[in-house]
């Protein structure tokens, strides 16, 4: 398992090396990255915050229950950027492998979908004309 | 008791600081600890969720507060 939140840009490549293993038919990613608009204003940065001991726990505490779910995973990796991004970076890559691949969607999918209930990190969008913490209010 | 809330996102940008220290009676719950600062900073409770997180898990409502708990305020996340 390899867990990580970093202000340093994510290297895809490195990433993706750490998902390799031997007994692995299947690597799968998700890579989010910074959209330039969000709904319907132009996006000109982000920063994301984050609580890091906590984001660091929760993040382990996903990937253990991937584990438990999938028992044939054979490696995780989740890592996270924190800090100002542009347009275009990467803000989180996840990446798994499995014996076969039916597993490996379904354990990437379960990471990114529950990362993004429960891991504390935040989100402020900067646009030409303001800011918003996204989903703070209804 | 003297607990000291760690504050993240727009909750730091509503209290106005990074920390928040607060005395309150022994055995105080999140309950507690949350009707208490919504009382003070009424815009906490615009927010579409607010959880209490304690040494780095999520709380529930009645989980006693202690002095040397580390407690956080996590308003609505958005990562990924």
């Amino acid at each position: 398992m390899h867990i990580d939140l970093t202000d340093q840009p994510i290297d895809i490549t490195v990433a993706l090396q750490l998902a390799e293993d031997d007994g692995a038919g299947a690597v799968n990613s998700f890579i989010g990255t910074v959209r330039n608009q969000s709904t319907g204003r132009r996006v000109v940065r982000l920063d994301y915050e984050a609580y890091d001991s906590m984001a660091l726990h929760q993040l382990r505490k996903v990937a253990e229950q991937a584990q438990e779910k999938w028992p044939m995973l054979r490696q995780v990796v989740v890592i996270h950027r924190k800090g100002t991004l542009h347009i275009g970076d990467v803000a989180v890559i996840v990446a798994v492998s499995t014996p076969h691949r039916a597993e490996s969607f379904a354990a990437c999918q379960y990471i990114i979908d529950t990362l993004k209930q429960v891991v504390p990190i935040w989100k402020k969008e900067f646009y030409e004309d303001g800011t918003t913490w996204v989903a703070a209010h209804p | 008791m003297k607990l000291t809330i760690a504050l993240f996102g727009i909750t730091r940008e509503i209290v106005g600081r990074p920390t928040l220290e607060l005395t309150t009676p022994d055995g105080h719950s999140v309950q507690n600890l949350l009707a208490e600062l919504r009382q003070q900073y009424p815009a906490l409770g615009k927010l579409s969720s607010l959880a209490v997180a304690v040494n780095n898990d999520y709380a529930t409502d009645d989980t006693a507060l202690h002095e040397r708990d580390e407690i956080a305020l996590i308003p609505p996340v958005s990562g990924g």
